[in-house]
Order: C-alpha cells, then structure tokens, then sequence
C-alpha cells in the first residue's frame, strides 16, 4: 500500500454532510464561550475552512467533531484574549487590575443540550422577524447553507445571506447575549421556537403561492428540527406534540400529490401511499405527549385530530365525532376562525352537511373570513352535498378565484365543473 | 432521504447472550446522538438466527425451509436502522460514527426507494 492509499479522502459532499451534523454543535458551544452568535458563526466558518485544507489532504480524523471543537475553541480563546487586551488597554489607563479570561466557561463539561437550546432560544429571539428567524435557524440550528436556505425557498441566495446578517446585527444591536435556559426561561420561550419549527414545516407543506403544491425539503428541515427539539426539551407534551403533528402531515405528502403534480385532497387520497414509518414514529411521539401532558396543548390536539386521519382507512369510516369534539376543545384553548371552519366541516361529515352548513355560515361575517377561498371551498362543498348545486359551483368559483396556489385553483375549477353538470336545466 | 442502515452479526450476537454493558452503553451513547441530530426514525435488533429461518426456492418455485441458527454470523444482519438525511454522505458519516462506536467490521447504507411520480 503506498502512503495515504488507506486514508479516507474527504469529497466536497462529505465535508457537507460532516457541516451539517458537526456546525450545530460547534456554533452552540462557541456562542456560550463567546456569548455572541455573529463571532461565534464566524470562527465556526474560520474553523471548517481550516479543517477543509487540512482533511482533503490528510484525510478526515477519526472524531471530526472533536477535531472542529478543538480547533474552534483555541480560536474563540484567541479572540477572547484580543478582545481583553483591548479592554486592558483602558482598564489600564483607568488604572484598573486585569481580570484573567473566565476560565470556567471554557470546561467543555457543559451540556451540549443546554448549549443548543440556548442558541435556539437566541435564533427564534423574540426582536427577530419570524423571516430571519426561519432564515437563522435553519443556518445556525439546521445546519444548512445559505445556498440551501435559498434553493429551499426559492429565494435568490444574496437575499438570504443578506437576512442572515441583518438578523445577526439585529442580535449584536441589542446586545442579545447566550444563556443558558432556565426553567422559566424555558417555558416563556418555547412557543416562539415551537411556531418558528412549524413555520418551516408549513412552508414546505403548503406552498402559499406559485406552482409548487409541496416543497418536501423544509418538511424536511422542520421535522428534523422538531426531532431535535424533543431531545433537548423531552418533558414537554406540547415539543412532542408539534413532532407528532409534522409527521403525521407529512406522512401523507406523497399521497397529495398526482401523478401531473395535480394536488389530491384527502378524501381521495390513496392511502395506501400514506407513510406508514413516518405514521408509526408519530404515534409513539403523540404517545409520550399524551403522557406528559395535564391539559392537551393546541399542537397536542392538533395531532390528534392528524391521528384520527392516520388511523381511518378511508374517509368515510374516519371518527369524525372525535374530530368534531376536538375542534370544539381548540375553540376554547386556541380559537380562531380556521378552528371554526374546520369543526364546520367535521360537523358536516359527523351529522350531516346541514350540520356543518350552519356553523360555517356564521363565519361569513367574520372579516378575516371574507376574502378567504377555505370558507369558499368548504362551503362549496356542503352546499354540493347538499344538492344545491348552483350555490355550490359558485362557491367553488370564488374559492378559485381567491386562492394564490395554483394547483389548489385546477381542483377548485373539476369541482365547479362537476357542480355545473349537476345543475337543474 | 431515506436510508436504511444495516449491521452484521457475529459469534456474539449469534450466541444470544446479551451485549455486554459497555457495548449497551455505546449503543446508548450513539442512538442518543443521532436522536439529537434528528436523523433516526426507526431502529430495530434483530434475534440471532436460530430463532429464524431461511427459505429457498428451487427453479422449479419448490420452497425449501431450512431453521436457524446460519454458519455466517458476519453475513447475517442483526440490526437496522432508518434515517432521514439530506444526503447519502450524510447518512455514511452518520453509520460510520456508528460503526466506530459499535465497533462493527461492517456497515451497509442503503438508499430506501421513493415512490417516483413525485
């Protein structure tokens, strides 16, 4: 064997994925030795390309995370050292003693858990819009790269670079500094890392606007985020419960989807091409919510109600009079009109579209409501059912009109269409 | 991406006794690791053989069921797990940080299929 035959050579696409797994925890724990994020990312970037030079011709060492961790932290040292003989050069002149750099912050016993949770804590901060908060978390807790973030949304990739370092400066402007998350602290800003995870998922799920009808890779990202989360904070009901809730959407991606892109709702969906491995993983995280929890949190019954669909074989043996009484406990913990709405249509399914019809009507006069193409569609729906098909086609053209999802408005159209054929000559 | 990722068995996972307690506490180390990564979504040991069976098939499709235990530990599978990754490197770096913990002489990572139409 000639020398270096047997190394491993490291490839572009294996410093990623080493980037990805590694750059999380890195940046974590420099950001509690530095107390900044903006300088903590950069000696992470300073760190990889230094490992970059040294592993494509040395090959990659056995515990790359321990090598970048290494490396990284005698670089904050550095820093801490420059930044404090800056400091002494006044303290000097102000006749002060120098402080030694704190060298307990520099024991790497801390755990890594409460290093990442706080950095969290920091990229979903509250003085953050949730844009940069998306953009910041999928970079600094996601590990992805920018060129990443941006294909992910179709956005092009200066404009994420360029909200990743306004979030940045945002954070450094108000002197955010990292802490490690207490009990209370932990409790107060759960929700905003919680809806920030969710957002990531929703937007892939449900691409608001333009051709795409999924974009499977923030699903992704979001999941795998939520997966992360149940780690770091595993006694929360509601943290398992959002992990539960994006699993089981999901679980059925493939099945909304047509073989023409076409998207397909869920009653005529073959379930077929549910995924049962995302479905099953779901379950047991429901399972340890349900355990955890006194009272079920709004993602909590949201995820039972995604159960209730996992569970059913086809949409017609679904337990719509649980779905209903879910709904009717969102009302009271998280009401909103799309609460409303869907409890419209599971009372609809559950005793009948007159039922159903009902309590969506009294959504026609809440503002938010008016110019949205759900109420629209649902009450297309059950009007259709209904027999009364010229309201019905009507309803469905306004939802087609008032949708900006392009694949929404093809399906919204075959319903009208179908409505029309119905109607009395 | 999903992959599955599977290890081989040897004389000591063939014999059926249980894993010695530093190796349940390196498996405990590693899956708590790639649980905080995100990654695993399933994972499962298997029996040794003996439990099993194996079937074969003359040309004929004449089936012939032979009980456990096999000769070849090593090329027996005694456990798998299943990650989502976003990329093959990805889910290789993942197993052989496995693999090193495990202390495994082999590792297979294979890419699951995805139902095309997507």
């Amino acid at each position: 064997m000639t020398p270096g035959e047997g190394v491993d050579r490291v490839t572009r696409a294996g410093i990623g994925a080493i980037w990805r797994i590694e750059s999380p925890r890195l940046v974590a724990r420099l950001t509690r030795l530095l107390g900044d994020l903006a300088t903590a990312e950069d000696v992470a970037q300073d760190t990889f390309a230094t490992a970059i030079g040294r592993w494509t011709t040395d090959g990659v060492p056995d515990n790359p995370g321990g090598w970048l961790w290494h490396t990284g932290r005698q670089r904050a040292i550095d820093v801490i050292r420059r930044r404090d003989l800056q400091h002494d050069r006044y303290a000097t002149l102000a006749n002060t003693t120098l402080a030694e750099p704190d060298m307990d912050i520099l024991i790497d016993e801390h755990d890594i858990g409460d290093d990442l949770l706080g950095l969290v804590f920091m990229t979903c901060h509250p003085i953050l819009s949730p844009g940069a908060r998306v953009a910041l978390t999928l970079r600094s807790v996601g590990g992805l790269t920018t060129t990443e973030i941006a294909r992910a949304f179709l956005t092009p990739e200066a404009t994420i670079a360029q909200r990743i370092v306004r979030a940045k400066r945002a954070l450094t402007d108000a002197d955010v500094r990292f802490e490690h998350p207490g009990r209370v602290q932990r409790s107060a800003r759960l929700p905003a890392v919680m809806e920030v995870i969710y957002l990531i998922f929703n937007e892939g799920h449900a691409a608001t606007a333009g051709e795409q009808w999924i974009r499977t890779d923030l699903c992704a990202d979001g999941m795998r985020l939520g997966r992360v989360l149940t780690t770091l904070v595993s006694d929360n009901s509601e943290v398992w419960a959002l992990l539960a809730l994006m699993e089981l959407q999901a679980s059925r991606l493939q099945a909304r989807t047509g073989p023409n892109g076409e998207a397909i709702l869920l009653g005529d969906q073959d379930r077929g091409r549910w995924d049962r491995i995302l479905i099953d993983h779901a379950m047991k995280a429901m399972g340890r919510s349900e355990e955890l929890c006194e009272d079920a949190g709004p993602y909590l019954l949201q995820a039972q109600i995604a159960a209730c669909h996992a569970r059913a074989a086809s949409i017609e043996v679904t337990d719509w009079t649980m779905i209903a009484g879910l709904y009717e406990t969102m009302s009271r913990v998280a009401p909103s009109p799309i609460v409303e709405l869907n409890r419209a249509v599971a009372l609809g399914r559950a005793f009948g579209p007159a039922v159903g019809l009902g309590l969506a009507d009294q959504l026609l006069d809440v503002v938010s409501m008016q110019q949205s193409h759900l109420l629209a569609a649902v009450r297309g729906d059950l009007l259709e059912n209904l027999g009364r098909f010229a309201q019905a086609r009507q309803e469905y053209e306004r939802a087609a009109s008032l949708t900006a999802n392009d694949t929404e408005r093809v399906v919204l159209q075959a319903h009208a269409a179908r409505c029309a054929t119905n109607e009395p000559q | 991406m999903r992959f599955m990722v599977m290890t081989y068995g040897d004389e000591q996972s063939e014999s059926g006794a249980p894993p010695s307690p530093e190796m349940m506490q390196q498996m405990g180390q590693f899956m708590a690791e790639a649980a905080a990564a995100g990654v695993m979504i399933m994972s499962e040991g298997l029996a040794p053989s003996v439990a099993g069976a194996r079937i074969n098939f003359d040309p004929a499709g004449k089936a012939t069921v032979t009980d456990g235990p096999f000769a070849e530990a090593k090329e027996l599978i005694a456990g798998f797990a299943i990650l989502e990754v976003s990329s093959k490197e990805e889910a290789i770096e993942h197993s052989k940080r496995f693999a090193q913990i495990a202390g495994a002489h082999r590792v297979d990572v294979r890419a699951m299929m995805e139902i095309p139409g997507q």
